[in-house]
């Protein structure tokens, strides 16, 4: 039960990240810290214990109840799956934007980018 | 038990890298501290049982890092001095402490770790070689049980890119057709 809550602390450490630093990149970095946190903790949750990967082998072909017994489950793996290659996406959007204000502003300061013109 | 204990050292190693990540001053290593959180989870997902996240983690990480490097390389003055905000860490703080509430109270519902809850699972576990004829049932749920998913994720994939493609055009295509130089702001300073 630890490791859940230890995905709660890594959560906290992006959250609080993303409020108190000003940096943009290390604003991004928080909001990497909880994708982490986050797939972590859904892979923890499927997790069975002495659980084989939901992979049917040729020699488990006759008998798949005897698998679906000892497998972890596969459905939080295909979510994740998902997110983290989402992740990867948004992450490209928000370092382009990072840079485009960094080529404009000169500053990655969240406090010096004030005005909104142009 | 084993796996349990192993997951819980590479956590501490995780949690111990996004710390430096959070707090170090130079901006290169806190994105390479960001990096090795990224290997440690895969590294914690070939023990969980879950070798496709494994594989694909350490890909997205290695993209993450090169993109991420790009954000950080041209920069001249990398770390950021001056006061810090009281107010941020302030709502920083009334934050945790309700998120902590909140979390503790929803994990003490939770069966413990080892024990899924499989009810949807079970059927795809059982059912997956004869509906889908895939022997990987979380590429069988992927791309059959759950295609639409994936299509939308591929979607997002695309809108994505492609914003960041137009966010990081050089030149707007105004300027090529009318060579009307007037300030667009962005493109000022050029």
């Amino acid at each position: 039960m630890i490791v859940y809550y230890l995905c709660l602390v890594m959560f906290m450490l992006g959250i609080y990240c993303l409020i108190a630093k000003k940096n943009i990149v290390r604003k991004i970095i928080g909001i990497v810290i909880i994708e982490y946190a986050t797939n972590l903790f859904l892979v923890f949750i499927g997790y069975k214990h002495n659980g084989i990967a939901p992979i049917i082998t040729p020699e488990m072909q006759d008998n798949i109840p005897a698998f679906a017994a000892q497998s972890v489950d596969p459905l939080p793996q295909a979510l994740v799956l998902t997110s983290i290659v989402i992740g990867l996406g948004t992450l490209c959007l928000m370092v382009a934007l990072a840079i485009r204000l960094n080529e404009k502003y000169r500053t990655f300061d969240t406090t010096e980018i004030s005005s909104l013109k142009g | 038990m084993m796996v349990e204990t192993l997951c819980l050292v590479f956590l501490i190693f995780a949690i111990v890298g996004s710390l430096i990540a959070v707090e170090t001053k130079n901006l290169l290593s806190a994105v390479i501290s960001a990096g090795v959180v990224g290997y440690g989870l895969s590294i914690m997902f070939l023990y969980l049982g879950a070798p496709d996240i494994a594989i694909t983690q350490v890909v997205v990480e290695v993209l993450a890092l090169v993109v991420l490097i790009r954000g950080t390389i041209a920069v001249d003055n990398i770390s950021i001095g001056g006061p810090r905000d009281t107010l941020p860490l302030f709502v920083a703080l009334v934050f945790f402490g309700v998120f902590v509430v909140l979390g503790v109270i929803a994990l003490g519902d939770m069966t413990g770790f080892g024990n899924p809850m499989m009810k949807v699972s079970e059927h795809y576990l059982l059912n997956s070689v004869k509906e889908t004829g895939s022997s990987n049932v979380v590429m069988g749920i992927l791309l059959d049980y759950r295609a639409y998913d994936t299509l939308g994720e591929a979607t997002v994939l695309l809108t994505s890119i492609l914003g960041a493609f137009v966010i990081l055009r050089r030149q707007g295509k105004k300027e090529i057709a009318e060579k009307d130089y007037e300030h667009v702001g962005i493109l000022e300073d050029e």
